[in-house]
């Protein structure tokens, strides 16, 4: 059984001399980011605290830029930067603790654009109609009084 | 002619049978099956709990407020530092179990059975780990009364830390003042014994009211997050408005009903999600186990390849990956 590993990460800029010390250095880089996540998470600065964006006002074009930018219309940065922290953690689990980076491209291929492509569209409905909910709750015009 | 088909004819394609064109075995290919609908689940999951949240979006709990506590540390709030412990222990059991894997590629069975070890104790330390965020989760921290309409008012007063005037929690248990009330638990010797009772509150809402009343710097919160990302503290005359007037019942920690934190969503969530991810680490650990003692026992010596390890690998590392997402959006946004 012959099992050759790719011995580099990040493009190339960080190489390993053997598949047990690309192990412990990718934990390096995952403590790393938990270490990051954990000091913004307690400290909060404020400077992430304010969206960077205020929501388009208008029509039509208006609302779908709104939805198009909604991740920093909608979100504020810090909230942006751990979802993004996450998403490079997972990377990093499943190339190289799954050991995606040796697979087949097809079959990387094949599990990630699956998961992807769901997964953004289960999002971007259910997140969608729950801020429409939060809207019938709290408009101006609701007519659910939850202020007792 | 026949009336199955028994041969294609295609076995030359690259398609048609008899080779394996994403180069990966039978079972490591359904392992990855599996992890992609599983990932579905969780992620339909974690994608209700966005649907609630943005519900009740400026009223859900505040993370940082309510997984405070850290295990011997009684009584000091340390927010995340007790999750970014679980978090840690979590991956480096995936590092241990991908030694392990890598043992078994160079045919190494004491590596492979020491890092298959390794990993197991990193899982049981999870779960342990877990099962103590929910009890305390479950026994609560300051409590709270429910109104009407099912809001959550929790009590405060403002204390001066050097020279800054800063909102502390303050706890039912320390205002409450005891009242004489005919509340009595329903239990067997004392009402129809094959009748069921809840068992009741630490304290009514009188109590709690003749608490407030009593304690003149004791404030009331809301659940109604301002534009500062804090939580609405009332005036004194509207804190003994609102649980006169509104205040329905006392709530100390959470169940599926009720929680002393805010909507009871929040709590049925977090129950629900870190609950599925907990028994996919207790399954884990049981499959880590077998395969532990299968690799003392030299199965795969015998089988002449460890690839089970392989496979069983993939199912933890999936559970890791699953607490990164649950981590992130249970805990820090």
């Amino acid at each position: 059984m012959a099992h050759e590993h790719k011995l580099e990460i990040f493009r190339g800029r960080w190489k390993f001399k053997s598949n047990i010390q690309k192990i412990w250095g990718v934990l390096a880089f995952l403590t790393f980011i938990t270490i990051i996540e954990v000091v913004l998470g307690i400290y909060k600065p404020s400077i992430l605290m304010d969206m960077w964006m205020d929501p388009f006002e208008g029509g039509f074009f208006a609302t779908l830029g709104n939805i198009l930018f909604s991740p920093i219309v909608y979100m504020k940065p810090l909230n942006l930067l751990f979802i993004l922290l996450t998403l490079v953690k997972a990377y990093y689990i499943t190339w190289d603790f799954m050991h995606m980076r040796d697979e087949q491209g097809s079959m990387r291929k094949m599990v990630v654009w699956t998961s992807v492509f769901l997964i953004c569209y289960i999002m971007f409905i259910l997140l969608q109609e729950g801020g429409y909910v939060f809207g019938v709750y709290n408009g101006e015009d609701a007519l659910i009084k939850r202020d007792f | 002619m026949d009336s199955t088909v028994a041969s294609t004819g295609t076995e030359e394609k690259t398609w048609g049978g008899g080779n394996r064109p994403l180069k990966a075995s039978y079972g490591k290919l359904m392992m990855w099956f599996f992890i992609v609908s599983d990932a579905l689940t969780f992620s339909g999951f974690l994608a209700a709990y966005g649907f609630s949240r943005f519900k009740f979006v400026n009223e859900w709990p505040i993370a940082d407020e309510v997984f405070t506590h850290v295990p011997f540390l009684h009584g000091q709030e340390l927010p995340m530092i007790y999750v970014a412990f679980m978090t840690f222990v979590l991956i480096m059991s995936s590092v241990t179990m991908v030694l392990a894997v890598d043992a078994g590629h160079h045919m190494n069975k004491a590596k492979v059975t020491l890092y298959m070890f390794l990993t197991v104790i990193g899982g049981a330390i999870f779960v342990g780990s877990q099962a103590w965020e929910w009890a305390t989760f479950i026994q609560g921290d300051y409590g709270a009364v429910q109104t009407k309409g099912g809001n959550i008012l929790q009590f405060g007063e403002y204390v001066t830390v050097d020279g800054v005037a800063e909102f502390k929690r303050v706890s039912i248990d320390d205002i409450a003042i005891e009242q004489k009330s005919d509340r009595v638990d329903h239990e067997r010797k004392n009402g129809l014994w094959f009748v069921g009772g809840e068992s009741l509150p630490p304290y009514s809402v009188n109590e709690i009211y003749a608490g407030l009343a009593a304690n003149e710097n004791v404030l009331v919160r809301n659940q109604i997050i301002d534009e500062n990302g804090h939580k609405t503290i009332l005036s004194r005359a509207e804190s003994l408005k609102q649980i006169k007037e509104n205040g329905k019942l006392v709530v100390k920690g959470a169940n599926l009903h009720v929680n002393e934190y805010g909507p009871s969503l929040f709590a049925d969530f977090f129950f629900f999600i870190t609950g599925f991810h907990g028994f996919h680490v207790f399954s884990g650990v049981v499959i880590n186990i077998i395969i532990f003692f299968n690799v003392i026992l030299g199965t795969y010596e015998r089988r002449g390849s460890y690839e089970m390890v392989e496979k069983v690998g993939l199912y933890w590392h999936f559970v890791d990956l699953v607490w990164v997402f649950v981590f992130t959006f249970f805990y820090l946004v």
